[in-house]
């Protein structure tokens, strides 16, 4: 390390800002980052530390600031470019082609041919790569048939094979298995050995600390410590992470729910999409949150709930009664629904107008002999229309061009059309102006003055906080412990949370 | 600002403004064009292939494809005319609708039930289908010259022939299953987003099968007007009428992808290919040039309509 610190950054950083459609995620970051350091990119959900990694690594287009890499000023930093100055990022989701070899994939895009004629020299090409950089795969391997801790590996001879100085790995472990996790963080030390960069964006801290030289904090989109891994423990991350002065979001007063009057109560519900062991009540008018960090599975949960995926042990009670063999339809049907997060991909059919879809879970009390009752459904979608504060305020507008937070209020309204029991509400405010999260907000805290009991989840473990009247905490598809939001904030709840990420689990075996 | 509306509403009516551009010019070109009798006569000739597209939209809105019909077109000429001949006339007409039907149910629940594209499960029951016509009439024609037979196809109301009330029927109650009833918005809903369809408690696959058996139920009821008009069933009718079904419904401006689309824009799909075929004869122009023309008038629609979602 010492020895490099004299040398000019491979990174340089200045007043770097992104934002999307006017959201601004990033603002004014300013960083180096050394050649031949593992340096680490941590914040909360949401702080923009991936943000930061894919601006590096040019997916994404920082709307002002400087960036410079190995003292070239980058100016119109794509993917492409990036590569050609030495900088590669490998992504969450893996982009290798499955059904081509380890070779073919590690040497996509630059084969060596004449005139477009491959020669046959892959395999020699990539044992000299793997030789130098200590890696060991079969090249003839189909990668489909590898784990994913492999196809990483593949991923980054990619990057070597064009001579990668800088890789930035965007939350690379949150798929593997400890022993996978400690070959990649083997595989990061002899990159460092090289000489060359990796950028480690994670939120495990304890992975950071293990293998980092230096760490930089992200909150709220802005840089808040560049730290020296050895010199900083666990609780000084966190804290960093979280600081001091937050700015406070009013949020509505809290209703207090029928406590005795439990409308859902799910004993050790158990799924494939993951769900382990989740346990939970919910009373009539009560708002209870999940908190968990990404891919805590916290959204399977409310899945195997409603019905959604099936559920394969666990017994789920609803006002008392048994429920099994849930379905979509019947839990509809009994006034249990969900607002899903995705809106673009699980929420609105953005080729209907907003009416169509709020009605669309409803056409058959919205309809007589299979003729839609417009008169009735009109006068609903009008409701609600109103009552969120929907804009345009046009009964058919075309909801594909409507704003995010005007999206997100059709969503929900498509949901609350037949006055449920029970709302689950995954991520509601997500990627939402700062008006549509009040009003959004403010809706479920009157739903659930009126009776109706609400499941929240959220990456935000303010607004859990600050709209919950409890909350259970989720770790890799169990609930794991419950907080009183009176009695915690997020620095305690993210402790916790911490907490129970270090704790061992039966290991399961990787499909 | 002004340019962007002029691009979508060609969008919108680009088969509508070809239509009329194509009937001023053949009014000009040809006395014999704009003719009561000949427009009749268009209609009547194309009212087959009109109710053909008016099913394949609802297959195309809800992100189908249904190449079977030409087949299934073909297996109701043979049952019809085999059953008006051996068993009873009216039986006959009234058969290749159910047959259509149920030879379209299968089409879905092949699909549905392998999880295949619906591309290519009705390539290979068109094949099936198709065999199938060639077995049961032995490979011969089998005519059927009953004037309990052919009322369907030749005889008029009003001075129009039946066979296009039945279709404009057909149309218009189509239209109103798309827009006015719950299927009508499942179906765009599962062409649109199927995911959200699916969370939002909707069966998708039950109104895919649906969709298919309605296409399946169009070619039947086609071939039964085909059949009786010609008083004639043989297994190699409607060979080629699923590409011109599928032409028709794009050129008026379905969405290929889903999700968005209407009736009647095939119905003036159907009629923008007959004018052209109605201007080659009328024209006495060299019918060589008939296939390159209407490939070209298909790839201009589509390109003004892409133009339009710039």
């Amino acid at each position: 390390m010492s020895n490099n610190v004299a040398n000019a950054p491979a990174i340089r950083a200045k007043d770097i800002g992104v934002s999307f459609s006017g959201v601004s995620v990033l603002r004014g970051v300013t960083l180096d980052i050394l050649p031949g350091e593992v340096h680490g990119l941590v914040g909360e959900n949401g702080a923009g530390k991936s943000t930061l990694g894919k601006v590096l690594g040019g997916y994404y287009h920082a709307s002002q600031g400087e960036l410079e890499v190995f003292g070239h000023r980058a100016t119109g930093w794509d993917p492409h470019t990036a590569l050609n100055h030495g900088v590669a990022i490998m992504h969450q989701e893996l982009q290798l082609v499955p059904a081509l070899t380890v070779a073919q994939n590690v040497f996509m895009g630059i084969e060596d041919h004449r005139w477009g004629v491959l020669r046959s020299t892959e395999a020699q090409r990539l044992d000299k790569l793997m030789k130098t950089s200590g890696f060991s795969l079969d090249p003839h391997a189909v990668v489909a048939d590898l784990p994913i801790a492999d196809q990483q590996k593949i991923e980054i001879l990619r990057a070597l094979a064009r001579d990668a100085r800088v890789i930035v790995m965007d939350e690379p472990t949150s798929s593997l298995s400890k022993g996978e996790v400690d070959q990649l963080h083997d595989a990061m030390r002899k990159l460092r050995q090289e000489g060359r960069t990796v950028i480690y964006v994670s939120h495990f801290l304890d992975d950071i600390i293990a293998v980092t030289d230096r760490v930089t904090v992200l909150r709220d989109g802005e840089h808040v410590a560049t730290m020296h891994t050895r010199d900083i423990g666990k609780p000084d991350l966190v804290a960093a992470m979280l600081g001091g002065g937050k700015t406070e979001t009013q949020f509505p007063a809290k209703t207090p729910p029928e406590v005795g009057n439990i409308v859902l109560e799910a004993r050790s519900i158990q799924s494939k999409n993951g769900t382990r062991d989740a346990s939970l009540r919910i009373a009539k008018g009560e708002i209870v949150g999940l908190i968990g960090l990404v891919g805590s599975g916290r959204t399977e949960i409310a899945r195997a709930i409603i019905g959604a995926d099936a559920a394969t042990g666990g017994e789920l009670l609803l006002e008392g009664q048994p429920y099994r063999d849930r379905d979509l339809r019947a839990s509809t049907e009994r006034g249990v629904v969900m607002v899903p997060e995705d809106r673009r991909k699980e929420g609105l059919v953005m080729t209907m107008p907003v009416r169509a879809n709020m009605s669309l879970p409803h056409l058959r009390h919205l309809s007589r002999y299979g003729v839609v009752n417009s008169r009735a459904e009109k006068k609903r979608a009008t409701e609600l229309i109103d009552y969120f504060q929907v804009r345009p305020a046009i009964l058919d507008g075309d909801v594909s061009n409507y704003s995010g937070g005007n999206q997100q209020k059709v969503l929900i309204g498509k949901w609350l059309m037949e006055n449920p029991k029970l709302v689950i509400l995954d991520e509601p405010s997500r990627g939402v102006d700062v008006g549509a999260r009040e009003r959004i907000h403010e809706a479920i805290c009157d739903l659930a003055a009126s009776g109706t009991s609400i499941l929240l989840i959220s990456s935000e473990i303010d607004e859990v906080l600050g709209l919950a009247h409890r909350a259970y905490l989720v770790d890799r598809g169990r609930t794991v412990g419950e907080v009183d939001p009176a009695e915690n904030d997020e620095a305690s709840v993210l402790a916790a949370l911490f907490r129970h990420q270090g704790s061992n689990l039966p290991e399961i075996a990787h499909e | 600002m002004n340019s962007h509306a002029i691009l979508r509403f060609l969008q919108d009516y680009a088969v509508l403004v070809m239509i009329v551009v194509l009937m001023i010019a053949l009014s000009m070109l040809s006395d014999s064009f704009l003719t009561p009798r000949n427009l009749i006569n268009i209609l009547n000739q194309n009212a087959p292939l009109a109710i053909m597209a008016a099913a394949m939209t609802l297959v195309i809105i809800a992100g189908g494809f249904d190449l079977s019909v030409g087949s299934i077109f073909a297996m109701g000429a043979v049952t019809s005319a085999w059953i008006a001949l051996n068993v009873d006339p009216y039986l006959g007409l009234f058969v290749a609708p159910v047959v259509g039907l149920l030879l379209g149910t299968v089409n879905g629940v092949v699909i549905t039930t392998l999880k295949v594209h619906s591309f290519l499960a009705t390539i290979a029951t068109s094949l099936i289908f198709k065999g199938i016509a060639i077995v049961l009439s032995d490979g011969r024609l089998i005519p059927v010259r009953m004037d309990e037979f052919t009322w369907l196809g030749r005889d008029r109301i009003g001075g129009v022939f039946i066979a296009v009330w039945v279709m404009i029927a057909f149309a218009v109650a189509l239209t109103f299953v798309l827009n006015k009833t719950a299927f009508g918005r499942k179906v765009f809903s599962v062409g649109g987003n199927e995911e959200a369809a699916i969370l939002s408690g909707i069966r998708t696959n039950r109104i895919k099968i649906a969709t298919f058996a309605l296409a399946g139920l169009a070619a039947g009821l086609a071939s039964a007007i085909a059949v009786s008009r010609i008083s004639m069933g043989q297994a190699s009718a409607g060979t080629g009428m699923e590409l011109q079904a599928i032409a028709a419904v794009i050129l008026g401006g379905t969405s290929i992808y889903g999700g968005v689309g209407a009736v009647w824009r095939s119905v003036a799909g159907v009629l923008l290919l007959a004018l052209i075929n109605n201007g080659f004869n009328i024209l006495n122009a060299d019918p060589f040039y008939r296939d390159l023309t209407t490939g070209l008038v298909i790839l201009a629609a589509i390109g003004i309509s892409a133009a339009g979602k710039r």
